[in-house]
């Protein structure tokens, strides 16, 4: 095939190696997935043995046709308001915790990078800079470690029922999630532009406005859109503890065993999602 | 193509226009909110409003840190840990199958189907194949974790393992549609060059889309479980195992000192869980 | 080699080849010369069977290939080796899986896979790297060698798919011009080392006439002249280039349908 003439001196080149890494990383995924599956109590015959089958069969069966009488349907409008309600303040309260946190917690804004680079009187400065940059950023990763069902309950607790708790819930947690993405924006922005306007000897504030907000709003307001689809599922579900919206009719309907309505809940929430999906896409796409 | 400095000149008015109508929309659409919900800032962050979060505060401190509660903690936090692992390998080996019968150019339009002649029964066979999977996927992703959760725990039972075939099945809906997204994006080039060496369709996916979009995969999957492991705290809730489950039974009876400690716990396997996905994708991108 | 029989390749309301006959010896070596939109990539697509023709036919050797289709068409592909004018390889793969991409027309899926994993071929590709000049790249990272380089990898793809025909599709357009000899010398010592058949589009006609002992004009879809580079007078060449076509064909490609519609948005990183 190849024109094989007399043998060559030199052989190929053998594979690199990659060393113990590749090894070490599935061993370790092999062992996690052993010790998940023992600490699941993963049993996968269950879901087809019979109780099962029979229970699943239960489900369908009741859930077809779905409640379509008028009266539900009525019981269902305020819900369905409630969760974009919830959505869109969870989104605003979250939008303002996360935005002037942002910047805080920002390591080219706190206290390094070309705004702090010619700064006399280095390291004990530069620590007390770091303090509130550090504290920020361990409120912004508390506030979203914490699931947002779990703030949820919590104000429920504190507050009482009601879509506040939700509201609040949102805010908080995805508050912390905003503040960590526009800080990761912000971080990428192009320094030119920055390192121009310093030059003209403007404030640190000056500087913010004019040198990094300019590049960095479409990127916010493209992923605030995104946050907000996320929400709006998310505010959906709170219900489930109480916190308003459609979540608390369908955990009343599968408590119930009423599955028809569960079902009718499940494609009102289909085609919320699906409507602000779309007009988030197409609000994003208009901005980018 | 050189747009005239014109036309950009346009685009960069158009693209401020929509923000600012998007701020202006987003502004209006607050203010009903606020007014309809009868949210009332003044009333939370008044007196009253702090004195009762306040005192729900003041009820969680101290975490209960003894040793029965901090084992139990212990085992809730592997078996949450466990449903996202899980979870998270279940959502992608749903994916995977469906992913391919969903992506229209790979089922029957495009470059390679262009010089197939194939019969009706089977381009129609191929295209009932190709819608059934794009509902499927948008089933298991429409229908929220949490009634999948019950759903499984009604079928069989409470405990961990409907938790985290529910996750599975939600995530698998989802990380469809991301990793659809991933091969149509793909470069048709080194595809078509491929197909013109004489490779088959299976050999073409292998040598040609997939090694495109394994990086995209991964670090999709590495994004989801981060997110999965939130989801597994709270499908404990709903009889679904782990620290969740823990979490209802201790608000349930008032237990606001262990609520706190498995916070705590929360915190640490979610913070975990984050740190332990950015290193494996700065190892793996 | 080939015979074209009345070849027709209409897009929608688009004429992209407008029907005409050819004939191709076996062992010959031609260049396509001709406008950008005169069809000259769409013809080579239609040549390497990517693109079934609207009317008319092509004869290979003595099959019809316009009515092959599952595996007598692959294995009719298979010996036709295509070299495009860039990105025409896997660029996360490794330059050994790249080159031994040429034998997945004979290999099974299976030993496919197993290649992926380790390539026990390595020699091979190993041999054909060095006939094509860069023997130490074969375990690079494709997307890591510049483009004059990743070309004569998708030379040693051919030498291993080891084809009757070779078909190229302005292979030098987008490599530094001091290569483009070398890589032009390189495809004509591979067809004439194994007799096999060669066309090339060129877009740059003194290469063309330097080493090419047959010229084809195409213009507007069809052959505007057939000749020896000798009788390529400059009035033949100014003919053909006269006004270079406004709208180009080759932009109109089914390339397109393999992406999605736009407005698919990639979700972001929380």
């Amino acid at each position: 095939m190849i024109a094989s003439g007399p043998s060559r001196a030199l052989a190929a080149p053998s594979r690199p190696d990659r060393g113990l890494f590749p090894y070490l990383l599935g061993g370790c995924l092999l062992v996690t997935f052993a010790l998940s599956w023992r600490a699941a109590q993963v049993r996968p015959l269950l879901l087809f043995e019979a109780e099962g089958r029979h229970n699943i069969l239960k489900f369908v069966l009741g859930a077809f046709p779905p409640a379509l009488s008028p009266d539900f349907l009525q019981l269902l409008v305020r819900p369905l308001f409630e969760t974009i309600w919830i959505s869109v303040l969870g989104t605003a309260i979250a939008v303002g915790i996360g935005f002037p946190l942002s910047f805080l917690g920002t390591s080219n804004i706190a206290w390094s990078g070309i705004l702090h680079g010619t700064d006399a009187g280095a390291p004990l400065r530069r620590a007390v800079k770091i303090v509130p940059y550090a504290g920020v950023r361990l409120l912004l990763s508390v506030l979203r470690s914490i699931p947002e069902f779990v703030w949820a309950f919590m104000f429920v607790r504190a507050v009482g029922l009601g879509p506040v708790p939700g509201i609040l819930a949102i805010g908080l947690s995805y508050g912390g999630m905003l503040g960590k993405v526009y800080s990761e924006i912000l971080e990428g922005v192009n320094e030119r532009p920055i390192e121009a306007l310093q030059g003209t000897g403007a404030g640190r504030a000056q500087i913010v406005l004019y040198g990094f907000l300019p590049q960095v709003l479409p990127q916010f307001v493209s992923y605030t859109l995104y946050r907000w689809e996320c929400a709006i599922r998310a505010s959906a579900i709170l219900g489930f503890v109480g916190a308003g919206g459609l979540g608390q009719q369908l955990e009343l309907g599968m408590r119930m065993f009423q599955f028809n309505e569960v079902l009718t809940v499940v494609g009102i929430l289909f085609a919320l999602v699906a409507g602000v999906d779309w007009l988030s896409a197409a609000l994003r796409r208009r901005i980018v | 193509m050189a747009e005239p400095l014109a036309a950009q000149g346009w685009r960069e008015r158009d693209r401020a226009l929509w923000g600012w109508g998007i701020a202006g929309g987003a502004i209006l659409l607050t203010a009903w909110s606020y007014l309809a919900t009868g949210f009332s800032a003044r009333a939370l962050l008044g007196a009253e409003g702090r004195g009762q979060m306040a005192a729900y505060v003041a009820k969680l401190f101290p975490p209960d840190l003894s040793r029965p509660v901090l084992w139990d903690t212990l085992v809730g936090a592997l078996e949450t840990f466990a449903i996202s692992f899980l979870g998270t390998v279940l959502a992608v080996g749903i994916a995977l199958p469906l992913v391919f019968f969903s992506s229209r150019n790979l089922m029957y339009s495009g470059v390679l189907f262009e010089l197939e002649r194939e019969r009706r029964p089977a381009r129609l066979a191929r295209q009932g194949g190709y819608l059934a999977a794009k509902a499927i996927l948008n089933i298991l992703r429409t229908v929220p974790h949490i009634v999948w959760a019950l759903i499984l725990v009604f079928a069989v039972g409470i405990g961990p393992y409907p938790g985290m075939l529910a996750l599975g099945i939600h995530t698998g809906g989802i990380l469809g549609r991301l990793f659809g997204e991933a091969l149509e994006d793909v470069d048709p080039r080194p595809i078509e060059a491929l197909q013109a060496t004489g490779a088959s369709r299976f050999q073409i996916l292998l040598y040609g889309i997939f090694p495109q979009v394994l990086p995209q995969f991964v670090a999709y999957t590495l994004y989801r479980w981060e997110v999965n492991i939130r989801e597994a705290t709270i499908l404990g809730f709903v009889g679904a195992g782990g620290l969740g489950q823990r979490l209802h039974i201790a608000i349930s009876l008032f237990l606001e000192h262990k609520l706190f400690t498995y916070i705590l716990a929360i915190y640490c396997i979610v913070t975990a869980v984050d740190f332990l996905s950015a290193q494996l994708r700065r190892r793996l991108l | 080699m080939y015979r074209l029989e009345g070849l027709t390749k209409r897009f929608g309301n688009l004429t992209a080849v407008a029907g005409f006959d050819l004939e191709v010896a076996p062992g010959e070596r031609a260049a396509v010369i001709g406008p950008s939109g005169a069809g000259k990539t769409t013809l080579f697509r239609l040549l390497n069977l990517t693109l079934r023709p609207s009317g008319g036919r092509i004869w290979i050797g003595a099959r019809d290939a316009t009515v092959l289709h599952g595996r007598a068409l692959r294995e009719m592909r298979r010996r036709i080796g295509s070299v495009y004018q860039q990105h025409n390889l896997v660029p996360r793969l490794r330059v050994v899986h790249n080159v031994l991409a040429g034998r997945l027309g004979v290999w099974s899926a299976l030993r496919a896979v197993a290649s992926l994993v380790r390539p026990t071929d390595a020699e091979i590709a190993y041999r054909a790297l060095e006939q094509v000049g860069i023997p130490e790249k074969l375990w690079a990272r494709t997307d890591d060698l510049s483009g004059g380089q990743q070309q004569r990898v998708a030379i040693a793809r051919v030498l291993v798919q080891n084809p009757d025909i070779i078909l190229a599709d302005e292979p030098v357009s987008s490599v530094d011009p001091s290569l483009a000899n070398t890589i032009l010398r390189l495809l004509l010592d591979l067809a004439a080392a194994g007799g096999k058949t060669l066309l090339v589009n060129l877009h740059t006609v003194d290469l063309a006439l330097a080493y090419f002992p047959r010229i084809i004009g195409f213009r507007e879809g069809k052959v505007a002249f057939d000749l020896h580079p000798a009788e390529v007078t400059d009035d033949l060449l100014a003919q053909l280039y006269a006004g270079e076509a406004a709208a180009s064909v080759d932009d109109v490609l089914p390339h397109d349908r393999l992406r999605a519609l736009p407005g698919a948005c990639r979700p972001l990183q929380a």
